[in-house]
């Protein structure tokens, strides 16, 4: 609990202004080596997202053969569309100019999301809905301010409120926060508005038992899907650290060889 | 011993048709460069080694890139995700273009301190200064092909430049984007540009580049001539022969450099979002402007020139000015040549005036290549105007502070 809430500091300005900068973001750090998380991933992505947002850059195969998944179990279980062959691209069927009907903006795809908006930006962007009747679907988001996007994991994480005023441990002179000196119990105050995530907190308190998850489960759904999104922004990343090292060695031994040669031909010039 | 006395009447016979031996032994084996190269040498080969390769991994991307606004975005994910091995051309092409400049504005460097471009050897600064424009214009080209997002609205930004000269301006800018605004159109002429006239004119100037050099020699830190003393046979005492000794002398430069840089190509391919930007991860859309417009880094001490002139003067709009002093900064460098009134050709022998503007003008460029990458708030600009003025002393005043100021003796040989 205590970790969801303190997701995310940003300062106000900047969530008014251009929802990208200046905002806090939670650190991911990826695995590409673990592949049950990928796999989840993939799953996870197929069931909720694919249906708006395609990954067209990328082929079904690829996926199946680098995550470690048969080529028929993929199909069978994860692809809907029974006319697909296992060589085809992941795109959906949304009507971009529909798309802009429903929500705004056409649906973007996802297949680079991950290098363009950074992975920190997309796993905090996918935990931090709140519920904003202002909004046509009903939430908001904290580092996407006004997005189109209804909050299609509600039914899993539940449903977060943004508290307009918070109880927040009192800040010494010293910086410090400030204790009751008998009891040792942090003193509170209330603070509201645009202060608390300046403060660093999360102003969003989710509303318990509202979801199908755990906090720790839905940290991990989130988490498998961006690890299974940064893998997909570059299939050929393992690949590419795996030969950069031989190279490396390779010309780290080619570096003695033209050493002792050049040595050998300059021995003589004085 | 038969096949090495068929290799030679091989050779007397095509000798007698093309003078193959006689090109090999006037630059290689007989080519008597300084024998006290240091560090700084090294640049030019390094140059060479990476044209080569642009060349290569570049055609080996036009075999699968798609040069129209539809497709051009698609391909190069195509090129990442199904070519055989195509991440690693794509990103050898992209981290060569950046190091390409590197090495460029070393080897610049390298002649400024050393009084390369001093008589007899202006053509060759020259040609190098044409190579460098050139370099510019393929880096400004090639950027745009991607049709990335950021790219998309820098090459926008930087042709709508063109549109403030007065009267045929406008003309000007449409006629380069062949629209009204960048399109498919921009697209495929930049593509044919890049990988077809410009490389061709690049390969010729490069050649120029080495003729002009092999005519007179190669400078050296010392500036000291080293045609005046020579051996019995005719050969320069403190030269030796290109190849082999530079020959191998470089081949451990390439090594070292190839090392540097495959552990960005396989490691660090974004260059920490200074080699390829993370808007460009996005493709290119006329109406989703970037939250921060900027050119590629090796193009930001000149954007932030263009940005330091926030005035109008004589009646003529800021940014004409920003536009003029832009093209100055990079047009003054050829007359480099002239401007320089020392005796002397190495900042070793010149006096403490030249060694204290040289100093200023590196320091001003490489502030003004950082400025031209954050958005401009007062202090930049402040900053960024004293850089530019400091750019601009260091070559206006040069004809006065190299001619008053006192220099050492140069020696007659080279110093090691």
């Amino acid at each position: 609990m205590k970790r969801l809430l303190a997701v995310i500091v940003a300062s106000l300005p900047a969530l008014v202004m251009a929802a990208t900068s200046g905002v806090h973001l939670e650190h991911m750090t990826p695995d590409l080596e673990d592949k049950a998380s990928l796999q989840r991933g993939v799953k996870t992505y197929l069931n909720y997202c694919m249906g708006c947002h395609s990954l067209k850059y990328q082929r079904y195969e690829r996926t199946a053969d680098d995550l470690g998944i048969p080529h028929e179990m993929f199909l069978e279980n994860l692809v809907f569309d029974k006319s697909i062959r296992i060589g085809a691209l992941m795109d959906n069927a949304m009507n971009t100019k529909k798309a802009r009907i429903w929500f705004g903006t056409a649906s973007p795809d996802l297949t680079l999301v991950t290098r363009l908006r950074g992975l920190d930006w997309v796993y905090t962007y996918l935990k931090t809905f709140y519920v904003d009747a202002s909004r046509p679907f009903g939430v908001n988001n904290l580092v996407f301010e006004n997005v189109g996007m209804p909050h299609i994991f509600m039914e899993l994480q539940g449903i977060q409120i943004r508290k307009g005023c918070k109880e927040l441990p009192k800040i010494a002179a010293n910086g410090g926060e400030m204790r009751d000196p008998l009891t040792s119990k942090a003193i509170t105050e209330e603070i509201c508005g645009s202060e608390i995530i300046d403060r660093g907190f999360s102003p969003l308190e989710l509303k318990p038992d509202s979801g199908k998850l755990t906090v720790e489960e839905y940290d991990q759904l989130v988490y498998d899907l961006v690890n299974f999104l940064y893998y997909v922004g570059e299939p050929s990343r393992l690949d590419r650290e795996r030969i950069g090292v031989y190279v490396l060695f390779f010309l780290a031994f080619l570096f003695v060889f033209t050493y002792l040669l050049n040595r050998e031909y300059w021995k003589d010039i004085h | 011993m038969a096949a090495a006395n068929a290799f030679k009447n091989i050779m007397t016979w095509i000798d007698d048709r093309l003078p193959v031996t006689e090109t090999y032994e006037k630059h290689m084996s007989k080519y008597y460069a300084p024998k006290n190269f240091n560090f700084w040498y090294y640049f030019g080969v390094l140059a060479t080694v990476v044209l080569a390769m642009q060349l290569l991994t570049g055609l080996w991307l036009t075999m699968s890139y798609n040069p129209t606004g539809e497709g051009a975005f698609a391909s190069i994910e195509y090129i990442m995700r199904d070519v055989e091995y195509g991440w690693l051309i794509r990103y050898l092409h992209s981290t060569g273009a950046s190091a390409f400049f590197v090495i460029v504005y070393a080897h610049m460097f390298r002649g400024m301190m050393y009084g390369s471009y001093q008589k007899p050897r202006e053509l060759i600064w020259l040609f190098g200064m044409a190579i460098y424009l050139l370099l510019m214009t393929e880096g400004f080209l090639g950027y745009l092909l991607p049709w990335g997002n950021l790219a998309y609205w820098a090459a926008q930004v930087i042709v709508s430049l063109a549109s403030v000269i007065p009267v045929v301006g406008e003309d000007i800018a449409i006629w380069v984007r062949g629209d009204y605004l960048m399109s498919g159109v921009t697209l495929n002429r930049f593509f044919a540009l890049h990988v077809f006239a410009v490389p061709l004119m690049l390969i010729g100037l490069v050649v120029l580049h080495f003729l002009a050099l092999h005519e007179v020699g190669s400078n050296n830190p010392d500036g000291v001539d080293i045609k005046k003393y020579k051996d019995a046979e005719g050969r320069p005492l403190d030269g030796i022969p290109f190849h082999p000794y530079y020959t191998v002398h470089d081949l451990v430069a390439i090594v070292v450099f190839l090392f540097i840089f495959s552990i960005v190509v396989f490691f660090f391919p974004e260059g920490g979002g200074y080699f390829l930007e993370a808007p460009n991860f996005e493709m290119a859309d006329p109406l989703k402007t970037p939250d921060h417009i900027v050119p590629v880094w090796y193009f930001t001490p000149f954007y932030a020139m263009l940005r330091a002139v926030t005035f109008p003067l004589f009646g003529l709009e800021a940014k004409l000015w920003g536009l003029v002093i832009m093209a100055g900064a990079i047009a003054i460098l050829f007359v480099l040549p002239w401007l320089d009134r020392s005796p002397v050709k190495s900042i070793r022998y010149k006096g403490l005036a030249s060694k204290i503007f040289l100093g200023l003008f590196a320091i001003s460029f490489l502030v003004l290549g950082y400025l031209g990458t954050v958005p401009p708030t007062p202090g930049v600009t402040a900053l960024a105007q004293a850089c530019t003025a400091i750019y601009f002393a260091y070559f206006l005043l040069m004809p006065w502070y190299t001619r008053a100021e006192k220099t050492k003796p140069v020696p007659e040989r080279v110093t090691g």
